[in-house]
């Protein structure tokens, strides 16, 4: 088993000594995880209650940040901000990987699409995300080949079955993402398929929480972190948040009881004056990560400055193929002219995604802007935080 | 995009890394690349095709029991609405997630 050797859950948990009743569990290595414990009402209500006692006891306004775009829809999906106690709010940040990726990223996948014979492969996601002047879903329409695959496995195959053709996967996401990238650069390699490529807007997720934390607009007293990032990442590189902000963060998962338990523990810190890094998803999430997937990325890529929507030109937040792999570079073996970059006219997903703004205060949300005709990508991806507050009606 | 779905191994080709995954009664195949030491009968999160992690009924456990700790000792342990706000303790830096 990959038990996770020393996670939080060793040391003691919140304060106090636990009392508590909770059934105890199979014992047996494979038990099945009880998931419909962290799904009960009951619990949720009672963690409703400590958040507005703690909030109350704080004396104080607290704004915590979501950075995940899976806990965006989940926190909408349940209606948590509407349960709230006033004086606390959940921002959203810039946790959805499609929504960051910056025009120009989109602006050259686009022309790698309209390059003769190219098969652009990516998430379903990324395909209806407006570039400058148009999308890959758009490229499609216009006969150019563009498919939506779950895995990038997948576009292995494609490759292999079309030899013909240069495969191109469209990379984007987190480090939950990239490993499976790099998994994939590495069998390409070792199956020597001459025509499968990548382009790589991949993205870190520490340098988004620094730029955060560093905006003076919107002052963040603590960070809900992202379960699945953390899955590879672990704890370590949260630690500078504490250290050099003296912000907490709490990494949860996706159940109700996760997400409420990750903000009345963060609000209990801040009523504290404390700040550490907590995990509350320790089923999924060890304190060191997946060290294996890890040594994948280390292999296959290396961190460059890269441009995200909203927050700029981060310091070492991308990550580019390094030379090595330089064949499997859709970068650096197309050629191809990409268009000058144009944002969309009155979008503020920029503003959005840094959580200056939220969604339902932008002037063209629900008007100019809906899932149907969307402006901005954070409308159009269904993690986009737009996305989210326009489908579950959330107020902020 | 992050997201991952929980399901079970149910069987294992350890030579190609690949393990067939029962997901909510859906079987899909999933390379275990970077969980090299899954065994047939764990949960594990599955990622665009990659298991990532394998899953603990016991730490979700420990989760719960923090629910509890959560939830039932407010009253005692945080400082009142008009006292200061509370000291910073000492920054034991993520004294309880550290390794």
């Amino acid at each position: 088993m990959n038990a996770p050797a020393s996670t939080a859950a060793e040391e003691p948990l919140a304060p106090g000594t636990a009392s508590a009743s909770v059934p105890s569990p199979s014992a047996a290595p494979h038990a099945a995880p009880d998931l419909a414990a962290f799904r009960d009402p009951s619990r949720a209500r009672e963690l409703i209650a400590a958040i507005n006692r703690t909030v109350e006891a704080a004396g104080r306004p607290i704004n915590l940040m979501e950075v995940c775009g899976t806990h965006t829809v989940s926190i909408g999906r349940y209606g948590f901000r509407s349960v709230m106690p006033d004086g606390l709010k959940l921002l959203s940040g810039p946790g959805c990987p499609v929504c960051v990726t910056a025009n120009a990223d989109i602006d050259h996948a686009i022309a790698l699409a309209r390059m003769d014979g190219a098969l652009i492969a990516t998430f379903g996601d990324m395909v209806r995300v407006p570039g400058s002047t148009s999308s890959l879903a758009a490229e499609k329409a216009a006969g150019h080949d563009v498919r939506i695959v779950y895995s990038p496995l997948d576009a292995l195959d494609l490759a292999a079955e079309n030899p013909e053709r240069q495969v191109i996967f469209m990379g984007v996401g987190f480090e939950t993402t990239t490993p499976a990238i790099a998994a994939c650069i590495l069998e390409a390699e070792a199956r020597d398929l001459p025509n499968f490529s990548v382009f790589s807007a991949h993205k870190m997720t520490p340098p988004a929480l620094k730029a955060i934390a560093d905006d003076p607009e919107t002052r963040i007293d603590g960070f809900i972190l992202p379960g699945h990032v953390s899955t590879i990442t672990g704890l370590a590189p949260y630690r500078f948040l504490t250290e050099q902000y003296r912000t907490p963060g709490v990494v949860t998962g996706f159940e109700p009881v996760d997400i409420l338990a990750s903000v009345e523990w963060l609000c209990r810190m801040v009523a504290r004056g404390e700040a550490r890094i907590e995990n509350a998803y320790q089923r999924g999430v060890s304190a060191d990560g997946n060290p294996v997937a890890r040594a994948l990325v280390e292999q296959v890529f290396e961190p460059v400055d890269a441009a995200w929507r909203g927050l700029g030109t981060l310091p070492q937040s991308g990550l580019a193929i390094r030379p090595a792999f330089a064949r499997f570079d859709a970068q650096a073996r197309f050629e191809v002219p990409v268009e000058p970059t144009r944002e969309p006219a009155g979008c503020r997903c920029g503003d959005v995604l840094r959580g200056a703004l939220a969604p339902n205060r932008c002037p063209l949300f629900g008007r100019a802007c809906t899932p149907e005709h969307p402006v901005g990508p954070c409308m159009v991806s269904t993690e986009g935080s737009c996305a989210a507050y326009f489908r579950y009606r959330e107020e902020a | 995009m992050c997201l991952a779905v929980p399901g079970k191994i149910t069987a294992l080709d350890a030579d190609a890394a690949t393990a067939t995954v029962n997901m909510l009664g859906v079987e899909q195949r999933a390379s275990t690349c970077l969980i090299p030491t899954a065994q047939v009968g764990d949960y594990v999160l599955v990622h665009a095709g990659f298991g990532i992690q394998i899953v603990s009924a016991e730490e979700a456990e420990e989760t719960l029991k923090l629910v509890a700790d959560l939830t039932e000792l407010v009253e005692d342990e945080l400082p009142v609405a008009d006292s200061d706000p509370a000291p910073a303790s000492d920054p034991e830096p993520a004294a309880a997630g550290a390794r």
